[in-house]
């Protein structure tokens, strides 16, 4: 059983791409892709223990660091670039996104929405910095260094002339409801999108 | 020791394999016969599909795991990663691991008799490259019936040869594994060798390499390469910590007798290989090293060297080698991506320098045990552990 947002971009994603996933952790997400879509490519990711498991699962993995860029990756390289809950833990976002849309033609990111209502409530009526199953750190040992909302996301492509494709949400384990696709800065949990260059 | 390990493969026999095969050399020479020493530790399934070659590096040879007799203070060079339930897992694979031509454990090299002369070649002994040993390699295991390997692994020299089985026999190569490795050597790299041929070379024992023929030995030469070449092998904090600042008596003697400890042992670690060592050997196994470069030939676009690749590789680089630092294994590791091949990187947090290749350490074992498992698996080969 995969996370709500990992299904999500499986089903996105078409047969024989070659993706490159930003942050692969374990490599569900490529072995799963590589069993069901015939999917080739690369995961990068610097935890150990998710480097050694990707080795068992035969996932090509490569250690690095993605604050550093992806200045290994040519132009096009890849023809879709995955990023699921990383975004908000690297030193410029922007960037990265403009290194994901050099790389390859579209990409997919998830990363958790700080305007989700029960993260509003957290602040707005508690007081305290939201902990949630989407952000479970502490403020003070988070990862998390620039977290934004759906709509900032939205504001960010527009901004930088980028196209949106598709976008999506996730509730808990579970794809977005009717709610959180009406309202999904209000109601959805996980931010899902597919951009593309213009 | 009265009693092995139980993790160990035990006992083991080298063995040896004659050629009669002329051998045509980089070099543009020929050897015209030659023998092969190896050892084997596990079985070779009835498909043939469980095969390991493991590739030495400058000083190394065939014994890299178990032990020669009951009482062996140590075991084989890479007793760590060989073994039931270990990395390269004996209870699945068959491992073989040969002394390269050249070398002075037993296989053809300086020290044996050219045919020709019936005397020791000594410097006469044809130049060898990386590539020479992985022909050689390659009759060997066609001599064992081995088609395919599930994987041929190395570190360092022994590195360069994995990956350049997977260039001059793509289809013989299932896996790939190369650790503490480089593309090619370093200007700086290439600089270090020098010194420790130009100390071989400038020991009056050398006699122009005929040093054999004078019953001499150019020890001090020996000692000085290896000295030098201990340095790059260690990284400044290992020595650090090992030695610091350490005196072997109290106090200054203000002479040039050994005084700090990391003297000491460079001199111990020197004087033993300069009596265990061939000279000739040594100055051979560094040009090998030297004139790798795969990447040569296609005007220096390693990705175009690397198109024949057809297997998996792994690349590990540990961080606190200089001698072979990470950034060139990452050279190694974007070059494969380029060329579109199937590779993972991982960089071993390690204080040992080059040398943490040779040793245990948690996290490289575990990256090395599972990519073993996926060459098992990707082999068919069941599970009996």
């Amino acid at each position: 059983m995969m996370r709500a947002d990992l299904q999500r971009i499986h089903d996105w994603v078409p047969q024989g791409a070659r993706v490159l996933d930003l942050g692969c952790g374990d490599g569900t997400l490529l072995a799963a892709l590589a069993e069901s879509k015939n999917v080739t490519g690369y995961g990068l990711e610097i935890d150990p223990e998710g480097i050694t498991a990707c080795l068992a699962r035969g996932v090509n993995v490569i250690e690095q660091n993605l604050d550093a860029g992806l200045a290994n990756f040519e132009d096009d390289a890849c023809d879709l670039v995955v990023m699921t809950q990383a975004l908000q833990a690297l030193r410029r976002p922007d960037r990265m996104l403009d290194e994901m849309l050099r790389v390859a033609g579209e990409c997919i990111i998830t990363f958790p929405n700080f305007a989700y209502w029960r993260h509003r409530a957290y602040l707005g009526l508690r007081g305290y910095m939201p902990v949630s199953k989407s952000l479970p750190h502490a403020w003070y040992d988070t990862p998390n260094i620039h977290l934004s909302t759906f709509n900032d996301f939205e504001q960010l492509c527009r901004d930088k002339g980028l196209v949106i494709v598709d976008r999506a949400v996730g509730v808990g384990s579970r794809g977005g409801n009717w709610a959180s696709r009406h309202w999904p800065n209000l109601f959805g949990e996980i931010a899902i999108f597919r951009v593309t260059r213009r | 020791m009265t009693e092995l390990p139980r993790d160990s493969v035990g006992l083991v026999t080298p063995q040896t394999a004659h050629f009669d095969d002329p051998l045509d050399l980089a070099c543009g020479r020929t050897l015209p016969a030659y023998d092969l020493v190896y050892e084997t530790y596990g079985t070779l399934n009835a498909e043939g599909t469980n095969a390991v070659l493991i590739c030495h590096a400058l000083s190394g040879h065939h014994h890299a795991a178990g032990y020669h007799a009951q009482d062996d203070r140590k075991p084989g060079w890479w007793d760590a990663h060989i073994g039931p339930g270990k990395s390269i897992d004996t209870d699945r694979f068959f491992v073989i691991s040969l002394n390269n031509l050249g070398g002075c454990h037993g296989s053809t090299g300086p020290t044996s008799a050219n045919p020709e002369t019936d005397t020791a070649w000594g410097p006469d002994f044809p130049m060898m490259t990386v590539i020479d040993w992985v022909h050689s390699q390659a009759r060997l295991a066609d001599r064992l019936g081995i088609a395919r390997f599930a994987a041929v692994v190395g570190g360092s020299l022994g590195g360069m040869q994995a990956l350049q089985w997977s260039l001059t026999y793509p289809e013989r190569v299932a896996h790939a594994a190369v650790i503490a490795a480089t593309p090619k050597l370093s200007a700086q790299n290439i600089a270090f060798n020098e010194v420790a041929r130009q100390a071989i070379r400038s020991d009056p024992e050398f006699f122009e390499g005929h040093y054999a023929e004078h019953d001499a030995l150019p020890r001090r030469g020996l000692k000085l390469a290896r000295m030098v070449g201990h340095i790059t092998y260690l990284s400044e904090d290992a020595m650090g910590s090992k030695f610091g600042r350490d005196l072997r008596s109290d106090d200054f003697n203000f002479g040039y007798d050994v005084e700090f400890q990391v003297e000491s042992y460079l001199r111990y670690q020197g004087d033993a290989f300069s009596t265990s060592f061939d000279a000739n050997t040594y100055l051979l196994m560094t040009k090998a090293l030297d004139y790798f470069d795969p990447a040569a030939a296609h005007g220096g676009d390693l990705a175009a060297a690397l198109a024949p690749a057809e297997c998996p590789f792994l690349v590990v680089s540990f961080t606190s080698d200089w001698r072979f630092p990470p950034s060139r294994s990452k050279e190694l590791a974007n070059a494969l991506v380029r060329a579109g091949k199937a590779v993972s990187y991982a960089n071993i947090d390690s204080p040992h320098g080059h040398d943490a290749f040779l040793l245990p350490e948690p996290r490289y074992q575990a990256v090395f045990a599972a990519f073993m498992e996926r060459v098992a698996r990707d082999q068919g080969l069941e599970d009996r552990s």
